[in-house]
């Protein structure tokens, strides 16, 4: 039997940092924690049911939905969010370039999505970004600078401006 | 140094150029605070009881259980407003909280503070509200009906307008018409309503930061409901995650006010996304009925139409949309003869108000089924049709008004016909995820069939009818540096990166911030109606150049000269006469001028009984083309391409300009394929991302853009609004593309008459096919 007592301090390693959660609830979402507990309000809420991708992390290299992860089972695991990225990533300086970015939203969970998609492949073609990044809805855009956003990387990488 | 005719310096970040957005690289790393991302010191946490009845009297309220839970702080229904107990954009006929009566399902009730989220949801399940249910006016067209009892004292009629102009006794050669309906489609910004009010130390006053569409008239609501003067309120943009209409009434602004000043303590309200649903206005689902009257040319003789527009509860800005709806009903069309009838109705069916198009989008979809009708009964091509009742500038429209702005149809429609298609339909080798179903599988090549389909419209500008909209920005001089204060919400389209670009260029100085986005300003009207870079670009232009006319005074006093010789180019002074040339970061070296300037568009009028006057201020015009891919059988729509050609005036920035094109095209192709709030007694039954779609980027097609550059003489620096355009016509544009491939696979098919389009729609021709 677990002490529920036990469950509402647990560490979580965080960009590379190991964190401290202090009173929160077993139960709540990997989300919840890195925004209220944690102060990270990179990652957004924008459904809560994993339909939009907006609250998209890293967890040990691979995209999740953080809003559907229970923090609590993520403490032997490293989180990387749009914080840990560093700051002007190829990624996030095309995505301002290309006007990728409106309201920006569903910035955060875009970038970390096409950050995953370029690690897993180094020259997607167009349908395979759609596919990458169709878990990620932006009502902004209409997708098209977001597309060029990331095929712009594509050919900077593969000219060695990485 | 006289050098007259040769460019010296050019000027960066200027109009026309594109410039990053200014939030850009705060918004990609995530630091961009958004409203929701809000919080205070010692904040609490609100929360709305909502009505789980369309319509029911409140017996009784006992919030007793719920303030015995520990960590709820206050519990306040509509006898704790001290002051207005009602709001609304234009009639103000929606209680802040229902007192005796709910009209609709998620209508307010009561609003919870407590310390938590989860102590909020405990206390809201412990409220007990005590209702009698009432019959329930779901169906617009009964509540039309003069003997349906009234379900709200301003009665159920929000407004009729009916537009009469020439002959009527006239009959086309040919005459097509049918009825149209268009479901409920919602804004579905990314970013939920979400608001952090703090309390003055001594609870007279209050600050709101919030995510708004238009910050003065939140102001005045809030305010009124509050008994406070507008002094004592402040409202502070909190970073904006989308809009499109949908942040243009209140939702949670008061009541986050009235928990702050009731607790003393910083409130913190957001909605969930299920909330979101109840909580803003959407456009308004319509019943549409048209006849178009043409000679066997297809010259337009005569165009009849009724629209009933379903207001739901309360009537936002219904008014407004129905005017939009009737004085559109003939489309970027001349005709002279018109006998248009509307009327927008209240029911208990969740409150319509603005969304991107406001009530043209019904009346194109409309429109455009009916131009496509009436090309088939003339035997011409669609394009074909169009062109030969294409309006042009000085033509004068079904109200009276003469289109004084460019009116560049011909061109539109000339720059469509130009466009090359996308490369050959259901080609055996086309990968599944590029046919329809997409990664989903079920598409056997066979049966994919291409389509074409077109679309245009009209589409107003600005506020209508008599409206007194203005703008208000101030254009500071200092140390060389110019400060931009105005209270335009950014909302995502990317007014804080033109408002500098316009301050460049007029003052020939690239080093230009912008000051906080509050009510410690004069209005800026609406980010809405497509106006902002009309209003607020006037009001910013304006601004800039009374700062600029004080240089030139300056330079003039000090030289001796005439201020009039004096001219920008680039980022040099330039006197015209001697044609001698400084940088002007030299020129402004401690000088400091602070200058704010309100800006106002010509004045409009109201329509009379037979929606006849110049009631509108401008118009700008859009066609879109739609190639797509229908898998017959299953009746799965691929939109393979869409095309546009758009009248902007002048891009003042292209790149935000082509942003506009490609978001607003994908709202068109979500109301046309997949997105509807379906409602069953008035309970949504799709409140979610996981039941309400919008299109994923596996949805949307590359996007081919042609913008037509005429300045328009009266608009700022040329510039037309561009954000509605490309989702009125793109609408349209897809389901004539799906009903073209339709009578290609059948010769013949049913015409497709509602949005959003349903597989079956496609699949029951099929089996009606199969069963000939």
């Amino acid at each position: 039997m677990t002490n529920i007592h036990d469950e509402r301090h647990f560490e979580l390693t965080v960009n590379g940092e190991r964190r401290q959660v202090v009173d929160g609830y077993p139960g709540e979402s990997l989300l919840t924690v890195l925004r209220d507990r944690l102060g990270l309000t990179g990652a957004k809420g924008a459904c809560e049911e994993g339909e939009c991708g907006s609250c998209s992390v890293l967890l040990d290299g691979n995209l999740v939905c953080s809003c559907l992860v229970l923090a609590a089972s993520a403490t032997q695991s490293s989180v990387v969010t749009i914080e840990g990225l560093g700051g002007s990533t190829d990624v996030q300086t095309a995505f301002v370039e290309c006007g990728a970015i409106q309201c920006g939203f569903c910035t955060p969970g875009l970038i970390m999505a096409a950050t995953n998609l370029l690690e897993r492949s180094t020259e997607p073609q167009t349908d395979e970004i759609r596919e990458a990044l169709a878990g990620n809805l932006c009502r902004c855009t209409g997708y098209g600078r977001i597309v060029e956003a990331v095929q712009t990387v594509v050919v900077q990488r593969s000219q060695g401006a990485s | 140094m006289s050098d007259l005719g040769i460019r010296e310096s050019s000027l960066t970040g200027g109009l026309g150029q594109s410039p990053l957005r200014p939030d850009g690289i705060a918004k990609s790393e995530g630091a961009y605070e958004f409203s929701s991302d809000l919080s205070a010191d010692n904040m609490l946490i609100g929360k709305t009881l909502r009505s789980p009845h369309q319509h029911a009297r409140i017996v009784s309220i006992d919030t007793a259980p719920a303030l015995a839970i520990t960590g709820v702080h206050r519990i306040i229904t509509a006898d704790d407003v001290p002051g207005k107990p009602t709001y609304g954009l234009i009639s103000s006929d929606q209680p802040v909280f229902a007192a005796d009566v709910v009209r609709y399902i998620g209508e307010p009730i009561a609003a919870v503070v407590a310390d938590d989220e989860d102590i909020c949801a405990r206390a809201i399940e412990a409220i007990e509200v005590v209702y009698e249910v009432l019959p329930a006016l779901a169906d617009a067209r009964l509540a039309k009906d003069p003997n349906t009892p009234s379900i709200h004292p301003d009665g159920n009629v929000i407004r009729e307008q009916n537009v009469v102009t020439g002959d009527l006794s006239v009959v086309g050669d040919v005459i097509v018409e049918d009825h149209y309906s268009i479901g409920m489609q919602d804004q579905a910004f990314l970013g939920l309503e979400s608001a952090l009010a703090i309390p003055d130390e001594d609870r007279a006053g209050v600050e709101c930061h919030v995510a708004t569409q238009w910050l003065h008239e939140d102001l005045g609501q809030v305010a009124a409901c509050l008994d406070l003067p507008t002094s004592a309120v402040r409202l502070v943009l909190g970073g904006v995650g989308g809009a499109f209409g949908g942040r243009e009434d209140l939702s949670l602004q008061v009541h986050v006010c009235l928990l702050a000043l009731a607790t003393g303590r910083p409130v913190k309200m957001h909605y969930s996304r299920s909330e979101s649903f109840l909580g803003h206005v959407h456009r308004h689902p319509a019943e549409i009925w048209m006849r178009h009257h043409a000679t066997s040319e297809g010259i337009l003789v005569k165009i009849e139409a009724e629209f009933v527009f379903d207001g739901g509860a309360y009537a936002s800005t219904s008014s407004a949309v129905l005017v939009n709806a009737v004085t559109h009903a003939q489309g970027p069309y001349r005709c002279e003869n018109a006998e248009v009838k509307g009327i927008a109705v209240r029911t208990n069916n969740l409150p319509c108000g603005a969304m991107r198009g406001f009530g043209v989008v019904q009346a194109c979809f409309a429109h455009e089924r009916q131009m496509d009708l009436l090309a088939q009964a003339c035997g011409l091509d669609p394009l074909e049709i169009r062109r030969r009742n294409a309006m042009s500038t000085g033509d004068r429209l079904i109200t009276g008004q003469v289109v004084e702005s460019v009116a560049p149809v011909s061109e539109i429609i000339e720059g469509l016909s130009r466009m090359p298609f996308p490369e050959g339909a259901g080609a055996v080798e086309q990968h599944p995820y590029e046919m329809p179903g997409g990664a989903g599988n079920t598409t056997r090549p066979g049966d994919v069939v291409r389509g074409i389909g077109y679309g245009l419209s009209i589409k107003n500008l600005m506020y209508s009818e008599a409206f007194d909209d203005y703008s208000t920005a101030r254009c500071q001089l200092r140390d060389g540096i110019v400060t931009l204060k105005f209270a335009t919400a950014e909302v995502g389209q990317g007014f804080i990166t033109i408002a500098p670009q316009i301050a460049r260029s007029t003052l020939g100085l690239e080093e230009v911030e912008l000051d906080a986005i509050d009510t410690n300003v004069g209005s800026a009207g609406s980010t809405s109606a497509s106006r902002q870079t009309w209003m607020s670009g006037g009001a910013v232009e304006a601004a800039c150049l009374r700062v600029r006319e004080l240089v030139y005074q300056h330079v003039a006093t000090t030289q001796g000269t005439d201020p009039l010789v004096y001219a920008i180019d680039g980022a040099e002074l330039v006197n015209t006469s001697t044609g001698d040339r400084r940088p002007m970061t030299e020129v402004v070296v401690g000088l400091e001028f602070d200058e704010e300037v309100e800006y106002r568009h010509r004045p409009t009028v109201p329509l009379d009984e037979n929606g006849q006057g110049d009631c509108h201020t401008a118009f700008a015009f859009v066609g879109h083309r739609a190639v797509v891919d229908v898998d017959i059988e299953l009746g799965l729509v691929r939109v393979v391409e869409m095309s546009t050609v758009q009248d902007v005036g002048r891009a003042l920035n292209p790149l935000s300009v082509t942003g506009q094109i490609e978001g607003g095209i994908a709202q068109g192709l979500g109301l046309a394929l997949m997105e509807e709030i379906i409602q069953r007694d008035g309970r949504i039954m799709n409140p979610s991302f996981t039941d309400y779609l919008i299109p994923t980027i596996a949805d949307m097609p590359p996007v081919v853009a042609e913008l037509i550059e005429i300045p328009d003489p009266q608009a700022p620096m040329g510039a037309k609004g561009v954000g509605e355009p490309p989702t009125i016509s793109s609408t349209p544009a897809v389901i004539s593309a799906v009903q073209d491939a339709m009578n290609t696979a059948y010769g013949s098919a049913p015409h497709l008459r509602r949005v959003p389009l349903q597989p079956s729609d496609v699949a029951k021709t099929v089996n009606a096919g199969l069963g000939d």
